[in-house]
């Protein structure tokens, strides 16, 4: 890799150093904290109080101002595993094994509560909780994407080979991503089209959209920071039989 | 405003049930991302510190003086 300028192989190194991940990010995670409760809060209470009805389905338009959070961190989370698990591959990088191991059942949670709320906003639209249609059923391959490769990392002894297994099987699931995106235009389904897309305006009033890109911004942070803790202890589990966490038992109360 | 009183606010227009029972499950998700990593992080800790207190009173090395001594 001599076409890679040395700060930048340098700097690629140490991100890869778990020490190093966690004496670095142990400051971010107040901030993160703040602006994540600031951005749900407003977007939340705007949402939820302030934003007009929608002229067609009432009041129960409001539970878009966390499905499509919650929809939206399902699929990145997914992306985010399978990214890591191609620089374990290539690069060996432990702590991108680490990322990999926590973000599973996070994301496996926001994956839930992104059927979860599309079920019950579905019973007021569409009459029925629940309907074997292509966006739906891929969603909920997606969640079975994110248990299975939990339960093959405790399946699986050996760390090294756990985090090698779940990152073949994080970068096949990928073709999923691709059918749940166009799912909706692909067949038939009751679900409708994307709210935000890059080259067009929303089809809502400013009013409608701007406490859902707060939520969405919001739930992003909130996400970044559940990984940031989680890869956090999850590095100290795996190096407990270095000395610098030795020391740190030791010391912190 | 889009609602003119509190009973208003609550009803949801008749959408009330399944607008509270969303946020409700978000709640429950939101909770459980937060604090997962803090719990284990929490049980590591004490488990860890459990360890490192046996092998001190036993005068025995810690497994990282071990580790550290045998490189």
């Amino acid at each position: 890799m001599n076409y890679i300028p040395e700060g930048l192989r340098r700097l690629w190194h140490r991100m890869g150093s778990p020490r190093w991940f966690y004496e670095t990010t142990g400051s971010w995670v107040p901030w993160l904290g703040v602006a994540a409760a600031l951005l749900i809060g407003v977007g939340t209470v705007w949402g939820l109080a302030y934003a007009p009805p929608d002229y067609l389905q009432g009041n129960s338009f409001r539970i878009i101002y966390i499905h499509v959070p919650a929809a939206y961190l399902a699929q990145a989370g997914y992306m985010l595993m399978a990214v890591c698990g191609v620089v374990l591959l290539v690069w060996r990088m432990k702590l991108a094994d680490m990322v990999m191991a926590t973000v599973a059942p996070i994301g496996a949670a926001f994956t839930f509560l992104a059927l979860v709320t599309g079920a019950i906003w579905g019973k007021p639209t569409w009459g029925t909780y629940w309907i074997w249609d292509a966006r739906i059923t891929s969603v909920l391959i997606l969640l079975f994407l994110y248990l299975g490769i939990m339960g093959l990392r405790r399946a699986i002894e050996r760390p090294e080979a756990a985090g090698r297994a779940c990152a073949i099987l994080a970068i096949v699931g990928v073709i999923n991503i691709p059918i749940i995106q166009y799912s909706v235009d692909w067949w038939m389904t009751l679900h409708q089209p994307a709210t935000f897309t890059i080259t067009e305006a929303p089809a809502m009033p400013a009013s409608m959209w701007i406490p859902l890109l707060l939520n969405v911004l919001g739930f992003n942070l909130l996400f970044a920071l559940s990984v940031i803790q989680g890869t956090r202890t999850e590095v100290l589990v795996r190096e407990r039989r270095t000395r610098w966490v030795t020391e740190l038992c030791r010391q912190e109360r | 405003m889009s609602f003119d009183s509190f009973a208003e606010f609550f009803a949801m227009g008749g959408h009330g049930f399944y607008v509270w029972l969303s946020y409700l499950s978000t709640a429950v998700v939101v909770a459980f991302v937060l604090v997962w990593p803090l719990w284990r992080r929490r049980r590591f800790l004490r488990e860890q510190r459990g360890r490192i207190h046996r092998a001190d009173a036993l005068g025995q090395q810690t497994e990282a003086e071990a580790h550290a001594s045998e490189a």
